[in-house]
């Protein structure tokens, strides 16, 4: 088996499992934010109208929840589905509740990380789609709707097909101009929007074992986008030095089998890799980011799960240094403990002194709710990880997808610019 | 929820390849937290112009499929965000069946929850049905689409057909096992 069989095996108790098995398994952590909460509320709402009594939940140590798609609250109901939030985690006695403006918050997957939320091994749903992010560290991280989550909120439970594993092989280390962005967008670009509809997708290879947690999360996080249930990296020394730091040693690393099976390996060259952009309208839009480099633009935004992680924040500042913005660029850190490091690093110096704005951890603006969204007509390049119609605000303005590198590089010259090209 | 009905219905054919849930429901709504009155906001910046004024070229916008019960779409429908929001707004509008040759995942899997059924039909069976002008008549007990002339099956997942035919939902499909749940809790009490 390979390491998600391993993992869903071992949740259902079960000695082995095959791809198209149906499984019940066992949760072991499960999310809500500020959407999705009240949705599960509303759904725990219509069953109290049928006559459920719901006094409590399954467990709550093992369920989180997090600010992150409208705050800061961006108007009368959203404040008001943060207090909702608020009662809901005490009236069920849930302690881990990471609170806008009370010390560590930020994006929920994001804070699965940083604070080490989820272990190697474990199963792990949120309700939200990105909930694959996770599957870095090594577990089966998977989003599910609202419904689904108040019934795992209820039992503990969730029944799950075992997906078909695609294998992204990469070999050697990505050169520097390079980002995991540009790997994962190369990937949708090749296979496609619904290329792993129902599969999970893992990496792996010398260039993932040469690859930082974080870039490996860059991947896992955009699985979501080429359609799959989940993605997955097995856990290594890296992983145990990523949750050590952040004070979590116990837990039980689950490791493919030699004999593991895979529905198909696809194999990457990383020296061959350029920086990549995906043109509105669909991930999979993806071109080299050379061949846009007439390609005028009117905002940068470096944020979100996928894009505002430590390392993207380094990235766009090695670019960023001593150089002005030619257009409005904007820089969210993905989480408070993020933001702060970059503080202690110098890096939030490096981007104002550049004209960069500098704005708290939220999803606002990657999802085009509030905190900057485009007008119409109006052109981003972003390091977030949709560009549907109106993903970042009105439905005629343009969302072009690109690494940290390439947004910074960017925001310098006005036009989509590779790195490269930046003395 | 209610129990699936056969559908009759004419078909609304939105011809459009990965429609992502924000383009169901823009993600200014998904702050309402009521499951009902979602309709309104089905498919909001393509249906109307500022202000609510409707525009005229979008498909729900024409008085033939005011009452459609049937949405044909094209591949991929509801990739994206997995705001449950979409099927609530879907189900809200009216509705009932949604047939494609693919769905994104979890929107898939929330379709069920809410005794809406989505169909996935070959890419010739969609072309046909895109070119459907009477009503078409969508029976789950039998697994069966038919309109004039046409004929033809499509597969669903047992579990699921129970579910919608019966009008369960997962919470109250294990309630049906509630008596065997308190014998085994009483009996493992510690």
């Amino acid at each position: 088996m390979n390491i998600t069989e391993k993992i869903l095996a071992r949740a259902s108790g079960k000695t082995s499992v095959a791809p198209g098995d149906v499984v019940f398994v066992n949760v072991d952590k499960v999310m809500v934010h500020d959407v999705s909460g009240p949705g599960v509320l509303a759904v725990f709402e219509k069953l109290r109208k049928k006559g459920m009594i719901i006094d409590k939940i399954w467990d709550p140590e093992r369920v989180w929840v997090a600010e992150d798609h409208f705050v800061p609250a961006a108007d009368k109901i959203s404040a008001q589905n943060v207090v909702m939030l608020t009662n809901f985690t005490k009236q069920f006695g849930i302690k881990k509740h990471f609170k806008y403006g009370m010390g560590q918050y930020g994006i929920c997957h994001t804070l699965s990380h940083e604070e080490a939320m989820v272990l190697p091994g474990e199963v792990y749903v949120g309700g939200d789609s990105h909930t694959n992010t996770t599957g870095a560290l090594g577990a089966f991280a998977a989003g599910l709707g609202h419904t689904d989550v108040a019934y795992v909120l209820l039992n503990g439970k969730i029944w799950f097909k075992v997906p078909e594993t695609l294998f992204f092989k990469l070999n050697g280390k990505l050169p520097d101009h390079v980002m995991a962005k540009d790997l994962i967008l190369k990937i949708i670009g090749d296979i496609g929007t619904d290329g792993a509809a129902y599969k999970t997708m893992q990496f792996g290879g010398t260039g993932i074992s040469e690859m930082s947690v974080e870039s490996r999360l860059t991947l896992t996080n955009m699985t979501t986008e080429a359609g799959a249930k989940s993605g997955i990296v097995e856990p290594d020394q890296k992983t145990r030095d990523y949750l050590a730091a952040r004070g979590a040693t116990k837990y039980n690393e689950v490791h493919s089998d030699p004999d593991a099976q895979y529905e198909k390996i696809y194999e990457y060259e990383a020296s061959e890799m350029e920086p990549i952009v995906a043109k509105p309208f669909s991930p999979e839009n993806t071109v080299v980011a050379r061949d846009l480099s007439s390609v005028e633009i009117d905002k940068a935004y470096i944020g979100s799960c996928t894009g505002a992680k430590l390392e993207d924040l380094e990235a766009a500042a090695r670019i960023l240094k001593g150089k002005t913005v030619k257009i409005r660029t904007e820089v969210l850190p993905a989480a408070m403990s993020i933001f702060r490091k970059a503080m202690d690093q110098g890096l939030l110096k490096i981007f104002m002194d550049a004209g960069v704005v500098v704005g708290p951890p939220t999803c606002g603006a990657c999802c085009g709710a509030h905190m900057g969204v485009l007008a119409k007509d109006e052109i981003c390049v972003s390091t977030t990880n949709r560009n549907f119609p109106g993903r970042m605000g009105h439905v005629e303005s343009q969302t072009y997808l690109a690494s940290p590198l390439v947004a910074a590089a960017s925001a310098i010259t006005g036009k989509i610019t590779d790195p490269r090209d930046i003395r | 929820m209610e129990p699936f009905k056969k559908i009759k219905s004419i078909a609304t054919p939105l011809d459009k390849v990965n429609v992502d849930t924000d383009q169901i429901v823009p993600k200014q709504f998904l702050k309402l937290v009521q499951r009902t009155g979602f309709g309104q906001y089905l498919f909001y910046d393509w249906r109307y112009e500022k202000e609510g004024i409707p525009r005229k070229d979008f498909i729900l916008n024409d008085s033939k499929y005011k009452n459609s019960k049937i949405l044909l779409a094209r591949d991929n429908f509801g990739c994206g965000s997995s705001r449950e929001h979409a099927v609530w707004a879907l189900d809200d509008y009216g509705f009932k069946v949604v047939i494609s040759t693919s769905f994104a995942d979890i929107f898939y899997n929330n379709c069920f929850k809410n005794g809406v059924l989505p169909i996935k039909v070959s890419e010739e069976s969609l072309q046909k049905l895109f070119s459907v002008k009477s009503e078409i008549e969508v029976d789950l007990e039998n697994q069966s689409i038919r309109a004039d002339g046409l004929s033809m099956s499509f597969d669903i997942e047992p579990h699921w057909k129970k579910i919608l035919l019966e009008g369960l939902d997962d919470i109250a499909m294990t309630l049906l096992h509630e008596k065997q749940i308190v014998q085994y809790e009483k009996a493992h009490k510690i």
